[in-house]
């Protein structure tokens, strides 16, 4: 690849009002990365998020997500899965399942057409791949949290992404069942050749798992490997106080750096 | 059945049928979307548009057609950009463009309107031209729904996904607020602009108390604003009663007995 950037942006900044949610961010995400984007509440993650989903345009600085502005990905918008925070869903709606994950191929079967036997075909395999598929005819609603979130990646992963967009996926899902989760996606990365960016605050459980970090607070304090941002100088920089780690190894054990 | 002699009960029966499918369809997506207020505030626009043909002296409904389509549009632009809050914006509207075809009315020298028939339906008095009205526009409602069948339900799922998925959500929002304003036109003649909204929720709402399947619910939904408004017609025609009342609060009995019987509120599973 010429561009190994899948994500490029530089020098991007949001205001809501007055207010920067986001200040001169420069990051690069290349191609088969697994980043973790953490940082504490506010700190315009899921902002970011919807800079490079296209659903919010900065209001300085320049995104591209594969070389193009991404409100003018075209056909290209189909490349990128998103799966948002857990909390937006209305788990009430009539919708099973199966249709749920069909959604995923609806911006690839264009408009007035209907899924065909091929995106039926598609659609289980992606609940394979989390799964999930004994569940194909269960209601959304009848879901535990762990399950909905594992339907809501499979009809991300029924568009047939390359890049894969997560928001606080493991929110209300318990330890073993976040590290099942995060064991996953490191899966679907292999298997599927995908970039991924997983968004949360929960720096224990994702820095023993994803390759890269990147710590955001209105502005990008590093991006590398979990080894170096881990060193607290950093942490404590990007949350500004006492940083308690519940760090996730062999042995569970808790790193406390005092704050003056 | 004798009553059926009358001509003017086969066209009640007909504009009933066609008035209780095309609000049930829409009524699906008002209910799961939460646009009843919405709704509300598109039904009582068409008010100033009626008003506005009066003055004019040409067909109030063909006025009121393009006035609803512009309202709603006006609704939906103040809900999605408008600084001001949805509701509050909907609450002006509603008032609004009542009183303008209050006003507009009252400018018509030597008024003797019908406002009530508007206000509150007169079903025996539809004509065969409100047939035909009923029928267009109703079946072009349909249409479209059908046509874009799998972006409203999408779109009504999950409207930021759907987004993401490079569905064009504004338009279609937009088209949905058109096609409720168009609902809403076809139903004035039979349940009138103050209860046009009840037909729009309560049947959608009643479907909603059966199933988790969206196709199950709005094929429910249609069979039970079918059967309020046949019902409601004969009801009101045997007992001398207001028949937009009588197929609104028929509707009502109906939502009452699915809700009573609900699988979802004994907690038991329902597959989807």
């Amino acid at each position: 690849m010429t561009n190994p950037s899948v994500i490029s942006l530089r020098d991007v900044w949001v205001f809501y009002g007055e207010t920067p949610a986001l200040k001169a961010i420069d990051l690069d995400i290349e191609d088969g990365e697994f980043l973790g984007l953490i940082g504490p509440n506010g700190s315009g993650k899921t902002t970011l998020i919807k800079v490079i989903l296209g659903l919010l345009k900065p209001d300085r600085g320049k995104v591209t997500v594969f070389g193009a502005p991404p409100d003018r990905l075209g056909r290209s918008r189909g490349l990128i899965g998103y799966v948002p925070q857990r909390s937006q869903g209305d788990w009430t709606f009539p919708v099973s399942v199966r249709d749920v994950v069909l959604m995923g191929r609806y911006g690839r079967i264009g408009l007035f057409r209907r899924p065909t036997a091929a995106d039926e075909a598609i659609a289980l395999k992606s609940l394979d791949a989390v799964q999930m598929r004994e569940y194909a005819g269960r209601h959304l609603g009848q879901l535990s949290g762990g399950q909905q979130q594992r339907v809501m990646i499979a009809r991300a992963l029924a568009g047939e992404p390359l890049l894969l967009l997560l928001d606080e996926p493991a929110a209300g899902v318990d330890i073993s069942a976040e590290d099942q989760f995060y064991e996953l996606l490191g899966e679907l990365k292999e298997k599927h050749g995908l970039t991924i960016v997983v968004v949360t605050h929960d720096i224990a459980v994702v820095s023993s798992h994803v390759e890269k970090l990147a710590c955001l607070n209105q502005t990008l304090y590093i991006h590398a490997s979990p080894e170096e941002v881990l060193t607290a100088g950093t942490l404590q920089k990007v949350y500004g106080c006492e940083v308690e780690l519940l760090a996730h190894g062999r042995i569970p054990h808790r790193v406390v750096e005092e704050h003056d | 059945m004798d009553i059926l002699e009358y001509a003017f009960m086969q066209r009640a029966l007909i504009a009933a049928v066609l008035v209780g499918l095309v609000c049930s369809v829409i009524g699906t997506y008002v209910v799961l979307k939460r646009l009843a207020f919405i709704g509300a505030g598109i039904s009582h626009s068409a008010f100033g548009g009626v008003g506005l043909g009066y003055l004019l002296g040409v067909s109030p409904i063909g006025v009121a057609i393009p006035f609803s389509l512009a309202i709603a549009m006006a609704i939906g632009w103040v809900s999605r950009r408008g600084k001001v809050s949805e509701d509050t914006a909907i609450g002006i509207f509603f008032a609004g463009t009542m009183a303008l075809g209050v006003l507009f009315i009252g400018l018509r020298e030597g008024y003797n309107v019908d406002l009530f028939g508007y206000l509150f339906g007169s079903i025996l008095s539809v004509s065969t031209t409100d047939i035909w009205i009923i029928l267009g526009l109703g079946l072009g409602v349909i249409g479209v729904v059908l046509l874009l069948f799998k972006e409203f339900f999408f779109m009504s799922f999950d409207e930021e996904m759907a987004a993401v998925s490079g569905l064009p959500v504004d338009r279609l929002y937009f088209l949905l607020l058109g096609l409720m304003a168009l609902t809403v036109i076809v139903s004035i003649k039979i349940v009138g602009i103050i209860m046009v909204e009840a037909l729009l929720v309560i049947p959608a709402a009643a479907a909603f108390q059966l199933t988790r399947n969206f196709v199950r619910m709005m094929l429910l939904s249609v069979l039970f604003g079918v059967v309020s408004g046949v019902a409601g017609l004969f009801i009101s025609y045997h007992f001398d009663l207001a028949s937009g009342a009588t197929i609104v609060l028929t509707a009502g009995a109906i939502f009452l007995l699915c809700f009573g019987l609900s699988p979802k509120r004994r907690g038991r599973r329902v597959s989807a």
